[in-house]
């Protein structure tokens, strides 16, 4: 008898305080309606107050990137409100820069909607559409690499190559909540009606373990976006690309992307970096594509190239690769840009050889995530 | 054991003989890194005396009529702690309603509260003594003012040392132990003037 008073009393008295808890939540957490304005009275919307700013905007589908999903880690979502929403909190102060705190830029997962508020947010993202997506096919591109196409079911996406989507987990397994995770789009412009992305299993990623072991053709899953400011500059300046892994999808968009809109005298030069044979992919095309873009030179590079694998590519780490290309082949006539696509570890190694080789930080683009 | 002792007795014996934090060394983990400005270490003391009355009622009133009725003594740590820990959720969105500029200094410390070892060595103590209703009360009110008094004191002194030419490697926490160690020290002067249990 003991044996079962113990637990149930705990239980029960844990079961009365979350009762009490979510009635409280109930009263207090209720600010009744209030009105955001957005952009100086271009859309106002009326919504229930209580929620934060960034959930509450994706409720009414205006969809304020975000990478780590509305927990504060990444500083992605970003806006400027003008109306008075109380002092910064500590959780927002060390996203913010000077300017940002002249501007009263808040972060939108941070900020409470008690009251009416005014924002401004980019125009862009009125653009920015949740894709009800069915999985198309899913193939696997290396061991650990997985090219996901998916169909919008007659819905058209718009963007430059280059942006990415947010994937949407819905609750799974053990994962309770449904969690969103950013991925650059592989597939083109040119191709509206379906989104293709590259997804590699991180062990222990929550979104990447269930993009590899539950989705299945067939399945529905919610795209939002597109999202993003990497894309190519309006110029004729040399692009120098570097990639590592599933880094490879925003320079396919990219890529192909200027042979079907015919800017096909660029000059690009498109480091890719694997560890071995079998971490490559994608040769095929992209030697195809060198033929069709007659500046376009693609380098790949193995970092640890496997003995009596035939490899007749460069070898290396792929900073050293670029280092010694920047120095020796690519010339300075035209100004030189960097387009990076992988890992933190990758981008700032990457960063380090550009400036080494005297191109400034600000002709770099990369994604922060 | 404790019937005996007056509340008002009890009350003075918890802020200054018997304070739980110059005398038992509970509490010392946000004690020793909130010190450092005068105002965050007076909103946390509030939080601390308004957290730990509340509670210690709570948890009074539960083993009166729960756990020794049901023979659950082991179990009381974690009864305990469930107790804190929805106790300060519930006065965190209350705060955060009623009053946001309180919220700003007060809630953002809700949450180190519930990990605070003054609040469950405090409901222990009350269990441990067997006090009643009044005393539980007076002695946790009382533990959250000498708690509160304490780290008004720390902040303080923090300041003069800012003045002081510490030597570099004392800076920071190492300072701080020093000092709370002659405070402590001080205190020990009350000791037994006043009993607790």
């Amino acid at each position: 008898m003991m044996i079962i008073i113990a637990p149930v009393s705990v239980a029960l008295i844990a079961a009365i305080l979350a009762a009490a808890i979510s009635i409280v939540d109930k009263i207090v957490n209720n600010y009744g309606e209030v009105e955001v304005d957005i952009n100086d009275g271009k859309k106002k919307i009326k919504l229930n107050g209580g929620e934060s700013l960034l959930s509450s905007l994706a409720g009414q589908e205006i969809f304020v990137p975000s990478a780590c999903g509305g927990r504060g880690t990444c500083g992605a979502c970003k806006c400027q409100v003008t109306s008075d929403v109380g002092p910064y909190l500590p959780t927002e102060t060390p996203f913010m820069t000077k300017e940002n705190l002249a501007d009263n830029i808040r972060l939108a997962c941070q900020v409470k909607i008690k009251s009416d508020i005014s924002i401004k947010i980019p125009d862009d993202l009125f653009n920015i559409k949740k894709y009800d997506s069915i999985v198309k096919s899913i193939v696997d591109v290396t061991h650990d690499i997985k090219e996901v196409t998916f169909d919008l079911q007659g819905e058209e996406i718009n963007f430059e190559a280059g942006k990415y989507v947010q994937l949407v987990v819905p609750p799974h397994g053990k994962i309770k909540g449904s969690t969103q995770r950013a991925y650059s789009m592989a597939s083109r412009p040119g191709e509206k009606d379906i989104v293709r992305l590259l997804i590699r299993l991180v062990p222990g990623g929550i979104a990447t373990t269930w993009v590899h072991t539950e989705l299945k053709e067939g399945d529905r899953v919610e795209l939002v976006g597109p999202f993003g400011d990497f894309f190519r500059t309006p110029t004729d300046s040399t692009m120098i690309c570097v990639a590592g892994g599933s880094g490879m999808a925003p320079f396919m968009s990219i890529l192909f992307d200027m042979l079907d809109t015919g800017e096909l005298d660029r000059e690009v030069w498109y480091f890719f970096g694997a560890r071995t044979v079998k971490d490559m992919f994608y040769l095929d095309e992209l030697r195809e594509l060198e033929k069709k873009l007659p500046n376009f030179h693609f380098v790949p590079a193995l970092s640890e190239p496997e003995e009596g694998t035939p490899w007749d590519g460069a070898t290396g780490l792929i900073t050293d690769v670029l280092d010694k290309y920047l120095k020796e082949e690519i010339g300075t006539e035209k100004k030189r840009e960097g387009y990076l696509c992988g890992s933190p570890g990758m981008i700032n190694a990457c960063n380090n050889v550009f400036t080494a080789n005297k191109v400034s930080l600000d002709d770099i683009f990369y994604d922060k995530f | 054991m404790a019937p005996e002792i007056h509340p008002i007795v009890l009350l003075f014996a918890s802020v200054f003989t018997s304070n739980i934090l110059l005398a038992n060394f509970l509490g010392m983990c946000s004690f020793i890194s909130i010190s450092k400005d005068m105002k965050s270490a007076n909103g946390l003391g509030l939080a601390v005396t308004v957290v730990l009355t509340i509670t210690s009622m709570l948890n009074w009133v539960l083993l009166k009529f729960v756990i020794i009725p049901l023979d659950l003594i082991y179990l009381r740590y974690i009864i305990f702690i469930i107790v804190i820990a929805a106790t300060v959720q519930i006065l965190e969105m209350i705060i955060d309603r009623v009053s946001p500029a309180l919220y700003l200094s007060l809630g953002i410390f809700l949450p180190l509260i519930t990990v605070n070892c003054a609040i469950l060595g405090v409901a222990l103590f009350m269990q441990i003594r067997e006090y009643n209703f009044v005393q539980t009360v007076v002695f946790s009110f009382g533990s959250g003012i000498g708690w509160w008094l304490a780290i008004m004191a720390l902040s303080a002194i923090n300041k003069k040392i800012e003045k002081a030419p510490v030597p570099p490697a004392l800076k920071g926490p190492g300072i701080t132990l020093i000092t709370i160690g002659f405070m402590a020290m001080a205190f020990i002067g009350f000791s037994g003037m006043l009993s607790v249990q």
